[in-house]
């Protein structure tokens, strides 16, 4: 409940219309509590009393009511779901800046399924809540209490007959609610698995034919098909006990007001008019208490989506600039790892245990080991997109962590293992660091990354759509394009990690060759991650990572001699290589 | 917002053979029908006679005092609302248990299509846009029409008994107070006409926004390190602002549409109150008749709303229906012949004889292959993609029949067999490892849904998945939800491959993977090949030198043609293609040795 108060906080943003559409939910009720009341003069004082002067005036005004009620209920739902839009708007917004800015250590242990619900479902939740429900029980709550107060004071005895079904009703719903929360999820799980049957047999369909299965899928349908009819079958028995009786309630109270109220006719102490408009009444006092009860499980469900979009927006941030961090603006090519020790959050095991190294201006570094032994955790530390657990890293003596994120990131250019390809153009991909880079650069870093004559081939160049609507890439494609991408940064230090794994081999040859050269030429420093040794030789100093810890280093030849670990890698290297897909 | 009715973008082509279609569904309820339709019948007339008596009583009971009346008019009232409560009742159950029913035969209906359809109507039409607009339609129509079925037909027999009503006491003033109606269905189109044209500008503006949401989500990382945050933080904005504006702009119909309706309504009533007066004191009507019509007249707008409402969700369903007749109606293409024979148990000879091949006409995918592969021998396909490596694992199986030429399997043709029996003897390790929802136990019996305890064990063993399976909390019994997100690739893989021994086949398809799998899996991996590859005809699609070597006959695939053949050495010794494709690949690594 008190994400939601945080919820009601962001309406003080938009004071003007809160406004609007509490005033129109007043004016609309009294409207409303005016039209029994016209009803009654009319009747009354017009056609009992034979006064045609009178049945026309209050013919007209009712019309002043009709017009009164739809500008005020126009202004009520319009306010309110104009606000509802600025609350999702708002809280979208600090969402979404709050997932751009939070570490990679969150992101690791977050799924990204779960961002998109909370930043997605859970806000749509938060929205109707303002948008419909609240809007409901606040006016539902004033019309019972203007209706109950207009009843009393018009005859306290048959009111108090009236306003029993206000109790009767509303335990009705709530019985209907608590006992068949149940029952409602039972349905929406089993309908969920049925799509779930279903989706996987369309995707699985090859599969499904290929082992014959496809009666034993038919009957597992079937059974679950049959068992979600019977849940709804229950559904509609607790439907079916509770609404007719609430029908039921308020045509009996309807009945009282026209005996009681009769009775008292009859004895002269109550006129027909306001039999008629006490009758009219009625009307609104079940309308309210159903709204209300509709709206409670929309109320905790929106209280458990404010939980969790709150959760994001208060989790704390685990890299941020230290106060007074200087801009790293010059690279002199001395990067130290003094003993570093690093776990990742929630990981058993320390992912580096003690690595010390230190780099020399120019060194063309290359880091070789297993998968999940700890060599690719050692430039994500370098780049602070964790910080170490114990130990430090420095460039050129000064700590990483005294510089500011931004300027640290910005210099130092790094090419994932896992390449990302965005939605939009060719261009727009590589220009990913820098969206208003001229088209000259970015065909320069294209031709590098040797996908230059490939994109040219294409009918649209540079301007080809890429993603899910677009042209389809092969996944030597798609990382010569991260290259691309990276190398039009304004790195000082590079960083390659096993960036070329999916490249067919002669390809790979040659832009290793290119990028040799630009490492030499245009960098203080540069690393080279990967798993085959193949790619590596050309490496000033070769760092052999090993269960976290640094195993060995020297040049090829070196290690091939002092190293038993860097022998066998060869070894089961030579023996068993995996050949790249081709065709790329 | 849910309640401005939305002219839906695209209606169905032909709504009435749609309907009468669905409609056909409704036969074998033939007999709890009628019961069903006077339940609602009746509820509905009970409603429509209250107003009626209560302004009966007025004028002859409460204005002459006469009480004794006026009690006995309360207890017949009493009495007509509890018969109400019953009917309302019976409507709510038999009318939701026929829809239901109805809804889960057509369900039915759908997936056993699937299942009858072959491989190339997936081919032809997106797996992925089918599956989004299927799994759509079907929860539009579970929706609409389980909720508004009902609620129409209650909603449609009120309207009509509450204007028969108002006809019947006073012809004149009921024709003044019915004028409202048409007035308000007018106004329900014209606002469903206006909502539309902004309703798509909602609609393209929260597509946008989902989109980079779901893409920025899922890219922090990159984000991060190339600095884009900001930038990113900013588009966003941009659009958010774009949807929040469309949204505000479409609003002002919706909000308007209720209001406008219930400001018609109230018109309705004053008009009642005016014209009824002046008939009253003119003594052409009584109180008791006024009284009774502003009761009717406030009783048209629920009807009146829910109607406007459930008739544009309706409409989507219907243009939905018709899509699921469409593909219920669509030809099975590949079929058992009439007189095909179970295929009996396989040996392991296969054969493509002169094969050719399109999944288009006109389109040459293979181009008069020729293939023998003696019982046991195993075949690496080797070749770019596209080829045809692929086509040529898919006419195997029978996933497509050939356009020319005969692929059989033990000197048969496998156009004669039934697709069970051939299929239920051929192997399959996909690249892409589907699990299906079930426990690992289910998973991996998914070709023999009746193998023994020990039978899976045994298989999981083979294919090295047993000890990691244990480890799991439930062990066999832990469920693998929606498509086994809980497992790696490689554990996926084993289960597949545990799946292919547990059925003991004679031939075997692999499709190896590419994907990097992590190291200790990987060597796995390469044993539980290894052993599903023993004493089995076999074709695998190779990109691992192992295998190639291995392999009895490699087939070079190029531009839908076997360009080479032989084994490894055979082919090196041609120093053609496949020579030199190995020596590009593994070029690198000879040089440093």
């Amino acid at each position: 409940m008190d994400s939601l108060k945080r919820v009601f906080g962001i309406l003080g943003t938009y004071r003007l219309w809160t406004l609007g559409a509490t005033l129109s939910l007043l004016l609309l009720t009294a409207a409303n509590a005016v039209t029994p009341q016209l009803f009654r003069r009319g009747i009354d004082q017009g056609i009992a009393a034979k006064n045609l002067d009178v049945v026309v005036m209050t013919g007209l005004l009712m019309v002043g009511v009709a017009i009164a009620r739809g500008l005020f209920n126009f202004g009520q739902s319009y306010w309110a779901e104009a606000i509802s839009q600025g609350v999702a708007y708002q809280l979208r917004a600090q969402v979404f800046s709050k997932i751009e800015t939070l570490s990679f250590s969150y992101h690791d242990q977050a799924q990204t399924s779960q961002l998109l619900t909370r930043i997605t479902s859970d806000i749509e939740q938060i929205r109707t809540f303002i948008g419909t429900s609240l809007l409901q029980v606040v006016s539902s709550a004033v019309t019972l209490v203007t209706i109950a107060t207009i009843l009393l004071i018009m005859n306290w005895q048959l009111a108090l007959i009236s306003l029993m079904v206000i109790p009767l009703a509303g335990l009705l719903l709530y019985w209907f609610f608590i006992k068949n929360q149940p029952l409602f999820s039972q349905v929406q799980e089993r309908l969920g698995d049925l799509n779930d049957v279903l989706r996987e047999n369309l995707l699985g369909v090859r599969v499904v034919k290929a082992f014959a299965r496809e009666p034993v899928e038919m009957q597992r349908y079937t059974q679950m098909n049959n068992n979600l009819v019977a849940v709804y079958l229950k559904t509609l028995s607790a439907i079916r006990n509770t609404f007719p009786f609430i029908f039921l309630l308020s045509n009996l109270v309807t009945l009282a007001v026209i005996g009681f109220g009769g009775a008292q006719v009859i004895e002269g102490r109550f006129t027909i008019g306001e039999l008629v408009a006490f009758n009219a009444y009625l009307l609104f006092i079940v309308q309210p208490v159903l709204l209300i009860g509709f709206a409670a499980p929309v109320i905790a469900q929106a209280a458990a989506s404010a939980d969790r979009v709150y959760e994001i927006v208060d989790a704390p941030i685990e890299i941020t600039n230290r106060p007074g961090a200087v801009p790293f603006d010059r690279c002199g090519g001395r990067i130290t790892f003094e003993n570093v020790w690093f776990r990742y959050p929630g990981a058993a095991m320390p992912a580096l245990q003690g690595v010390s190294f230190e780099t020399k201006p120019n060194e063309l570094i290359a880091i070789l080991g297993m998968t999940g032994s700890g060599k690719s955790t050692v430039v994500n530390l370098l780049l602070r997109f964790y910080d170490v657990t114990q130990g430090a890293i420095r460039i050129d003596g000064r700590d990483v962590r005294d510089f500011s994120l931004e300027s640290l990131r910005s210099l130092i250019g790094i090419v994932f293992q896992e390449t990302t390809l965005f939605s939009g153009t060719l261009y727009e991909n590589i220009a990913y660091a820098k969206p208003d880079a001229p088209l000259s650069d970015v065909i320069e870093v294209a031709k590098t990354a040797h996908i230059h004559d490939f994109i040219e081939s294409l009918p649209e160049g540079y301007d080809t759509l890429v993603g899910e609507r677009g042209v389809g890439l092969s996944g030597g494609q798609k990382q010569r394009i991260a290259i691309a991408r990276t190398l039009l940064t304004n790195y000082k230090i590079l960083i390659l990690d096993d960036s070329t794994s999916a490249v067919d081999a002669e390809t790979a040859a040659q832009i290793q060759q290119d990028l040799d050269r630009i490492m030499r030429d245009r960098t203080c420093n540069a690393f080279v991650i990967a798993q085959r040794i193949s790619t590596i030789q050309s490496a000033d100093r070769i760092l052999l990572i090993d269960k976290g810890k640094l195993a060995a280093q020297g040049t090829h030849k070196e290690l091939m001699r002092t190293s038993p670990l860097y022998g066998a890698i060869l070894e089961s290297q030579m023996k068993q290589p995996l050949l790249t897909p081709m065709g790329t | 917002m849910a309640n401005a009715p939305v002219a839906p973008e695209k209606k169905a082509a032909n709504q009435g053979s749609t309907v009468s279609r669905f409609l056909g569904y409704l036969k074998p309820y033939q007999k709890e029908m009628p019961f069903a339709l006077g339940a609602v019948i009746l509820g509905a007339a009970t409603q429509a006679i209250g107003p009626f008596l209560i302004g009966w009583s007025i004028d002859n009971l409460i204005t002459p005092g006469n009480l004794a009346g006026l009690i006995g008019m309360i207890i017949g009232l009493t009495l007509t609302y509890l018969i109400g409560t019953l009917a309302i009742r019976a409507q709510i159950f038999r009318v939701g248990a026929i829809v239901q029913k109805v809804l889960a035969q057509l369900r039915q209906d759908i997936f056993i299509k699937i299942q009858r359809l072959s491989v190339g109507y997936f081919d032809k039409s997106e797996a992925g846009d089918l599956m989004s607009r299927l799994l759509n339609d079907v929860s539009v129509i579970n929706q609409a029409f389980g909720q508004s079925i009902p609620q129409i037909l209650g909603n449609t027999f009120s309207l009509i008994g509450i204007i028969i009503a108002m006809l019947l006491i006073n012809f004149q003033l009921g024709l003044l107070s019915n004028l409202v109606v048409p007035l308000m269905i007018v106004t329900t189109s014209v606002f469903s006409r206006w909502a539309r044209a902004r309703f798509r500008v909602t609609r393209t503006t929260i597509g946008e926004l989902s989109a980079r949401i779901e893409e920025d989500v899922s890219s922090v990382k990159e984000a991060q390190a190339f600095n884009r945050v900001g930038y990113n933080i900013d588009a966003f904005e941009a659009l958010n602002a774009a949807n929040r504006d469309a949204n505000v702009d479409a609003v002002m119909v919706t909000a308007a549409f209720l209001p406008s309706i219930d400001f018609l309504n109230t018109l309705a009533t004053a008009g009642v109150l005016a014209y009824g007066g002046y008939l009253a004191v003119t003594g052409a009507a009584t109180v008791g008749t006024v009284t009774a019509f502003l009761l009717y007249v406030q009783q048209f707008f629920r009807p009146i709303q829910i109607l406007s409402q459930f008739y544009t969700q309706a409409q989507s369903a219907i243009a939905g229906l018709e899509r699921i007749f469409l593909l219920l109606d669509e030809p099975v293409l590949l079929q058992d012949s009439p007189n095909a024979v179970v295929m009996p148990p396989i040996t392991g000879k296969v054969e493509f004889d002169q094969v050719t091949f399109g999944y288009v006409p006109g389109q040459t995918i293979l181009d008069q292959v020729n293939i023998c592969a003696q019982p046991g021998q195993m075949i690496a396909l080797v070749g770019p993609t596209g080829a045809g490596k692929s086509t040529i694992i898919n006419l195997i199986l029978r996933f497509y029949d050939v356009t020319n030429g005969m692929v059989k399997i033990d000197d048969q043709d496998v156009r004669d067999v039934t697709q069970g029996s051939l299929r239920r003897q051929i192997g399959f390790v996909l690249q892409d490892n589907i699990l299906f929802s079930g426990t690992v136990a289910e998973n991996l019996a998914f070709g023999r849904p009746n193998a023994s305890q020990a039978e899976i064990e045994a298989a999981a063993r083979v294919a090295n998945v047993h000890e990691f399976v244990t480890q799991l909390p439930q062990g066999y019994a832990t469920p693998l939800g929606g498509g086994g997100a809980a497992l790696s690739q490689g554990q996926r893989q084993l289960i597949s491959i545990a799946r292919a021994v547990l059925i003991d086949p004679r031939i075997l398809i692999l499709d190896e993977a590419t994907s990097s799998i992590d190291t200790q899996t990987e060597g796995l991996v390469q044993d539980a090949i290894a052993a599903l590859l023993k004493n089995r005809t076999s074709f695998v699609i190779a990109h691992r030198l192992s295998t190639i070597t291995q392999a009895n006959q490699v087939l070079v695939v190029q531009q839908g043609q076997i360009v080479e053949s032989g084994t490894h050495a055979q082919l090196m010794k041609q120093s053609g293609v496949y020579a030199n494709l190995y020596a590009l690949q593994l070029g690198a690594t000879q040089e440093q040795s």
